[in-house]
Parts: structure tokens; sequence; C-alpha cells
């Protein structure tokens, strides 16, 4: 695609993506005394998803204080531009050329872009699961959207998609949106679960119940109708009655997958679990010159949690640069077992430091032990009572004695049944 | 009031080929759409493969249309910058049955003409199709068969015929009419038109306006809905040939393909049904899809599902096309165009162009015909991204820029609705199916569709 408009740049470093987590890795990256660092991000805008969550809490871990989602954005880039961060926005990064030297390709508006790096950051980010591929029955008919659209809507172009929506789902993020429907005047005709009990914690649904929105367990989507929009949805429980809702609109609410198509296509191993790259404990993926950080990494952590591994995966690649880190052959891997999700990191190189935690999920409520296993060896047991969607961490230092790879599973699982459908 | 000389009612796949043959040939012609934008029924959703016709009934009208009608878009196909993905197909056989109908299938390719039809080893296809099961036990290769894009062609066969003075009105359900002997009078939702003959090309609803307008019909619609499931475009590596099943006397079968846009798609299904405007996806038939995709192609099952869509299909209680003219009433019935459609439009509007002439009309062809020049939208070719001066990429799935979306919207015949606009550049259609540039998109448009994507304002 070379053409005669074709430019060039060059860094030391290249982050991938302006949310979060990228901000927080090239800022610490120049505060570390690297001369180039650039943040190429395809919107116009740097920030990424805080940008149009318009309600707080964000910045707590950053920042010390509150504050609403797009202010924190504004903050985030405002402390790398001071740091000295270079910003290459509206730069959709295409392609990323693995030879001799790193080059990612980019395409702008006024012509492609090569930006040629030592090393690369990827922070791509998160998405939610839209209706099509949860496999949902119905009519596909306007006002059917992803609460990142919702939150589009309302707070970069405050216009509404729907007035009286049903929303899918109880991870935190669908009750960040009851929040967004009161902020552009919707009235949410009921929330809904699919499992007999809230995915987010139980005080949270404090919230549905204060805004008058019912909230109904053990029910699914059986049908979405109408011509044109939306105008009511079949719900079915889990007794196999069923009835139908009035409404404008569908909210299919979190279930994030990581936006890893760049990732995937630059040839770097995806993980099952995660649907992200895989990484080692100090972020590289299976090309030991690209690091990964943040929810492109592990779907979906908080803000203020990108932003920190953000600083970690940066502090990483600066030692890797100065020929500190160790080598990353002769890995181990890291295996997600019985009754867990995803393990992040997916590979450990023998080694001290790294990222101070393995990162996991839990693929339905369970009480019981989290054991990881080496060859037949215990390495490490903690028992608790967790559900799908809920940080769990076990200390890196857990791996410290192991010598093959290491399974995470839970023993004595008390699990109810798997989910699936909307 | 003018008089038109032809009025097509339809503008689905055979309606808009039909308004650019009938004008190319110097008709006059006014196209009635009671939808808000072209290809808003059964034509908004097939399996996109331009078929050679190998599989189709010996000397029947269909087969005749369409070779007529691939011959056709491969010549004007350059002129309009509509794309060919040259894949062929592999008419796979999983079972020993299957295998011994390869034979018969070889033999009706030959005799239908298609004569570079032929059989393939199990070596053959594994070198072929590597990630394709190991259960294949033969397979039919059917080099001809091809991916095109199943919207621009039907756009740019009306912004020809809209460049050469025909007439295009959307919304425009015809309600009733009459006939004096000379012209026909149709009453519709948007106004009378008059016109010396009506082509019938409705599609669905194909035997009610015959029951309508001419008293009686003589076929009946038996919808067929068919529903599709895409999957991501990490998929597109996994096959490069069409998988086409061993067809039924009913139905071609599932069948397992790539899109001009990089996916990959599996359908259709063929379940009968009375309504003639609802088709939705059913989440038990698209697991069942999709289990049948893993079976053929088992890296499937590592992949995202980007988009499931349904359509109808105006199937008849036989599978023959019907076509048929009535003189005495100036009126031509195109019916029960089903899956082959696509393909055949083309040499459909050319058989039934002759039909006309033999009905004693005639006119002087212009010249020389204007080829609109399409935006492409395949993944294959150059799309509009990589040519400077875009302005912003909106929809970053499917890389769809700023501009592609204003010349669509300020084009001669603007989208009447999202679905339109989808279908001319592609935004919204990709993993994220809107999460990022829903609310952009509802921006861009806001006051073009009688159907906002917005319900409002923020309140």
């Amino acid at each position: 695609m070379a053409t005669l408009l074709e430019r060039a740049k060059s860094a030391d470093a290249l982050v991938i993506g302006g949310g979060p987590a990228g901000l927080a890795a090239a800022t610490r990256l120049k505060r570390l005394g690297l001369a180039g660092v650039i943040v190429a991000d395809r919107e116009l805008e740097a920030g990424g998803v805080p940008r149009h969550c318009g309600h707080p809490p964000f910045g707590m871990r950053e920042f010390g204080r509150v504050m609403t989602g797009p202010k924190y954005a504004r903050r985030l880039v405002k402390v790398a531009k001071r740091a000295g961060v270079e910003f290459a926005l509206g730069h959709s990064v295409v392609a990323i050329e693995r030879g001799e030297r790193l080059v990612a390709v980019c395409a702008t508006s006024d012509g492609p872009v090569r930006i040629s790096a030592k090393r690369i950051i990827i922070a791509t980010g998160v998405r939610e699961t839209p209706r099509s591929a949860r496999l949902v029955t119905g009519d596909r008919p306007l006002g059917i959207l992803n609460t990142g659209a919702l939150q589009a809507y309302a707070y970069l172009k405050h216009l509404a998609p729907f007035r009286r929506p049903v929303i899918a789902g109880t991870e935190l993020v669908a009750l960040s949106s009851l929040l967004t429907c009161r902020k552009i005047g919707a009235q949410p005709v009921a929330m809904i679960e699919e499992r007999e009990r809230p995915t987010t914690r139980r005080p949270f649904m404090a919230l549905p119940r204060l805004l008058g929105v019912p909230v109904r367990y053990g029910t699914t989507i059986a049908d979405i109708k109408g011509r044109q929009r939306v105008e009511a949805v079949t719900l079915a429980r889990a007794d196999g009655t069923s009835e139908d809702v009035e409404c404008d609109g569908v909210l299919f609410t979190g279930r994030f997958r990581p936006e890893a198509s760049l990732a995937r296509a630059a040839g770097l191993e995806i993980d099952t679990g995660t649907g992200g790259p895989t990484i080692d404990q100090f972020g590289r993926t299976s090309d030991a010159r690209i690091f990964a950080a943040g929810n492109v990494l592990h779907p979906v952590e908080t803000a203020g949690w990108s932003w920190q591994e953000g600083v970690r995966v940066a502090d990483f690649v600066g030692a890797d640069l100065f020929g500190w880190l160790p080598s990353a052959e002769n890995a181990i891997r890291i295996i997600a077992g019985d009754g867990v999700r995803y393990v992040v990191p997916q590979r450990f190189v023998p080694s001290e430091g790294g990222l101070p935690h393995i990162q996991l999920r839990a693929s339905d409520d369970i009480s019981g032990a989290l054991v990881a296993r080496s060859g037949s060896e215990k390495v490490h047991t903690q028992t608790m009572r967790t559900g799908p969607e809920r940080r769990i961490l076990a200390p890196r230092n857990a791996l410290r004695s192991a010598n093959a790879d290491v399974t995470f599973s839970f023993d004595g699982i008390q699990a109810s049944k798997p989910q699936g459908g909307a | 009031m003018p008089v038109a000389d032809v009025a097509i009612v339809g503008a689905g796949a055979v309606g808009c080929a039909m308004a650019r043959r009938f004008t190319l040939e110097g008709a006059k012609v006014v196209l009635l759409e009671r939808g808000t934008d072209l290809l808003s029924g059964a034509s908004k959703a097939n399996s996109a493969i331009l078929h050679t016709g190998f599989d189709a009934p010996p000397g029947s009208i269909e087969l005749a249309c369409m070779q007529a009608g691939y011959a056709e878009y491969l010549e004007i196909r350059d002129s309009f910058n509509l794309p060919l993905l040259e894949t062929g197909a592999m008419v796979v056989a999983w079972s020993e049955a299957e295998k011994d109908a390869l034979d018969h299938i070889e033999a009706q390719a030959h005799e239908n003409g298609v004569s570079d039809v032929r059989r393939l080893t199990v070596a053959e296809i594994r070198k072929r199709e590597p990630h394709l099961s190991p259960r294949a036990l033969g397979a039919l290769l059917v080099p001809g068969e091809h991916v095109i894009d199943p919207w621009s062609p039907f756009l740019a066969y009306l912004l020809q015929a809209q460049a050469h003075g025909a007439e295009i009105v959307f919304g425009a359900e015809v309600l009733g009419g009459s006939f004096d002997g000379d012209a026909w009078t149709l009453r519709t939702s948007k106004g009378d038109w008059r016109a010396r003959t009506v082509i019938n090309c409705a599609g669905l609803y194909g035997d009610r306006l015959d029951e309508k307008l001419l008293g009686a019909t003589s076929f009946q619609i038996k919808p067929r809905k068919g529903q599709f499931v895409v999957f991501d475009k990490a998929a597109a590596s996994l096959l490069t040939t069409i998988v086409l099943p061993v067809p039924t006397a009913r139905t071609k079968g599932v069948v397992l393909t790539r899109t001009a846009f990089g996916n990959l798609l599996v359908g259709p299904t063929a379940e009968e049904q009375e309504d003639r405007d609802r088709a939705t996806v059913e989440s038990s038939t698209l697991r069942e899809l999709i289990a049948k995709a893993v079976e053929m192609l088992p890296g499937l099952s590592r992949v995202d599902v980007t988009a499931t869509y349904a359509g109808l299909r105006p199937a008849t209680e036989d599978k023959h096309y019907r076509i048929s003219t009535h003189a005495g009433r100036n009126w031509i019935t195109v019916g029960g165009i089903r899956s082959t459609g696509m393909t055949a439009s083309l040499g459909i509007a050319q058989h039934v162009y002759k039909l006309y002439e033999e009905m004693g009309r005639s006119h002087a062809p212009v010249m020389p015909p204007i080829a609109p020049r399409m935006p492409n939208l395949a993944e294959h070719a150059a799309r509009d991204w990589q040519s400077p001066g875009y302005g912003e990429i909106v929809c970053h799935c499917e890389m769809v820029t700023l501009r592609e979306i204003q010349n669509a919207l300020a084009g001669p015949l603007p989208p009447g609705d999202y679905g339109g606009l989808r279908r001319r550049t592609r935004c919204g259609m990709g993993r994220c199916q809107g999460f990022y540039c829903n609310a952009r998109v509802a921006e861009l448009t806001a006051g073009q569709f009688q159907s906002p994507l917005a319900a409002g304002d923020a309140a």
C-alpha cells in the first residue's frame, strides 16, 4: 500500500490505543526517560471509553479523587501531554508488520503513515457482545444496542436511542446504564438477568429499586418484536412461563470481549478464555517485542485497574529496552482448568518480578478452593466464594516453585448450571 | 397525467435489473417500491453467490436466465466497479449416499453446459481446503461459482436507470388500479401512476398483486425463511472455496461461503411459513447452523459470530420460475423467483424484455449507456479509507469513512433507512455491530430517515 503520500515516523515505543491503560503506559514510559513515545488512537480525541461514561466514579486510584469519565479522560490526556507523549490521533492501525523492525501501518485521512518502533504496547480495550453474537431470537429493528453505544448517544451526541428499553444483564455496566438512561430521560421497563441472582454485588442492586426499574431474575429474552423499531419483547422465565412487555429498545449490557482483531491479524497468539492476546508476567505477547495492557487482556476490569496495569507494563517495556528483562523463552504455561474461565498471564517465565498477580475469573457462582497444580504438586490453594465477573487474584509468588505448566482449577465446586443464551 | 411505457412494481433484485434493462432499451420506466429503500424484501438476505446454473433444472427458463445473468454480470461489472471474488465452489459429499449422488450432479452440470465441473479426490480436497473436516468423502469442483457484493449491483442498476430517465418511487405501495384497454392506472400510497404495461416484480407479494389487479393469480407464494450466521473476518483464512451441500429436491441446502466483505457465512435454512413480512432469527436454529458450520470447518469453533440475519424467499407451490404474460391486459408477471434470483436477475430482465417485444412493443435503445461507478465495498479491492481525504473513520470494524457515508447520503438515490445505509456503506455491519459508530451515524443521518436511529433528543 506504499504511495507517494506515505509518511514514516519512528519511536522507541508505540502505544496502540489511547484509553486509561495506553495513556498510563505512555506517560510512564516518558517518565522513565524514553525519547520517542507515541500513542496512536483511531479516534480524533484520546481518552478511550471513559470519554463517554458521564458518571463517577473514576480517578480514585490515579488522582486521589472521584471524577466523571470525560473529566478523567481529559485529565489522563493532559498528564500524558505534559510528560511529552506524542499523539497520533485519527490513526487507525490496520496492520502490524513483524519483520526485523516492528512497523504499525496506519490509515489516516492524510494518507498512510508507517510508525516503526522498538517496542509496541497493544492497549485496544474491550467492547460488549452485541445482540447478534448472543444469538437472540426475533426481529432486527432499530433500538437494539449495547451500553457503549447508549453512552455515546447520551454523552457525546445528546441523543436518546430509546425511551423505554428493556435492559439485559446485571453486570456493573448494566447499573451504569441505568444512570445513563436517567440522563437522557429514558425509563427502563425492566432489567432482566438470566441467572437467579445478580452478577454484580447484591448491594448495588439497590439502584434499580431506587429508580423504579423492576428486576427479574431467571429471565431471558425469548423474542424481540418490531418492524421499524422495537415494539415489544417476550420475556421467558425458567419455569416455562412467558410474558410480552412493551418497550422501544433492548439494551444488551456487558459480556465484554477484547477488541483484539489487530493482535489476531498480526499473528499473535490469542487466548480462547479471554479472547485477547496471551502474555507472560511481564506483559509480553507471543512476540516478545509486543506488549499488551488493559482490558484487551481481560474482560473486564475497571479503568483504574487498567491504568495501573499500563503503568506496570510500561516499567517492563522500559526494563526490556535497557536489557533487564529475562528472556521470554522457556516459559511455563498457566492454564484455566475446571471452573476457571480465564487466567492472565497465560505464561510464566521462571524469574523474579512481573505483574504481582495472576488474574482469574470463575465460570460460574462457585464456593470452594482455588487450587494451582504444577504436575501433581499443589503449588497454591485459596478458598473463596465467588461468582462470574468478579475479580480473583492469586499472588504471582505462588508460581515461584513451579517448574512445569500450572493449572488453576476449583476443587469441590458447588456451581449452579452453566449459563448460555441471553 | 403522463403515461410511462412501463411500470415495474417492486425494487428487489429482479425489479432493479428490470428497470435497468427496460430503460436501456429505451422505455420510459417508473419503478414503484413499497419499502423505503431498494432490496427491502426478499432480496436483502441471500448468500451472495453468483451461480453457474450447474444444478438448475435442464432446459428450464431458470437455467437460461441464470446463465444469461451470470454472463451479463461478468460483462458489465468492470464498468460499474462491481466486485467478483473468484472462489469456485465444491459440492461436498459427507456420506456414501451423497458421494453416489455426485455422478448425477456432474452429468447434469455437463448437460447444462457447465463443462469445467469435475470430481476432486479426497487428496485434492485436502490440498485445496486444508481446514475442511477430513470427513469429506468426495467433491465436485465448480470453478465458475463466485461470490459478489449482493447489494451494490442492484443500486448500480437503479442508478443507471435513473440516469437515463427512469423514475424511482419509494414508499409507493400499490393499492389498486385499472386498465382502460390502452394503459394502466396504478393507485399507490404515493399517488396515481399511469403506464402502458405493468411488470409485476413484487416478490413475496407477487400473487397478491396479480389477484388485486388481474382478479386472479396462477401461483401462490409460500414464503420460505432462510436464516444465516456471519462469522468474524478471522474465519476467512479458513476457507477459500464455497462449500455447497449435495442438494435435496426442495432446497439448495446450507452453504458455507466467504463473503465479498471478508467474512464467512453459513446458511440458509429453509423453513416454510405463512407470514410474508416477518423474518426472525431463532436462537436454536442459529445454534444448529453454527454446529453445522463447525462440523464442516472445525476451526470455526474458535471464531466469534459477527451477525445473524434472516430473509424470506418467494417460493411457490412448485420450484419453477412463474413468468407469464397477459397480452390483452398489458401485464407481465415475474413470480416465484427464489434463491437463484440474484444471479438470474439480469437474465430474467433480458427474457422479459423479449416477452414484451413479443407483445408488440419496441423502443430505440439509449446510446451510449452511462455506467455509474460504484464505491467498492469488497475486502479484496481498494476501499475508500485507502485514499486520503476521507475525513474520519466512522465505523472502525468495517473501516467505513465519513466521506463514504456523506456520499451515500448525498447521492442521487440516498438510502431511505438505516438498512439502506448499511448496505451502501457497510457501516455497523462489523463485529461490534454499532457499539462504536451507532451514535455517530444517528447524528450524521438526523432528519434523513422516516425511521430515525435516535428516538429523540436527550431529555
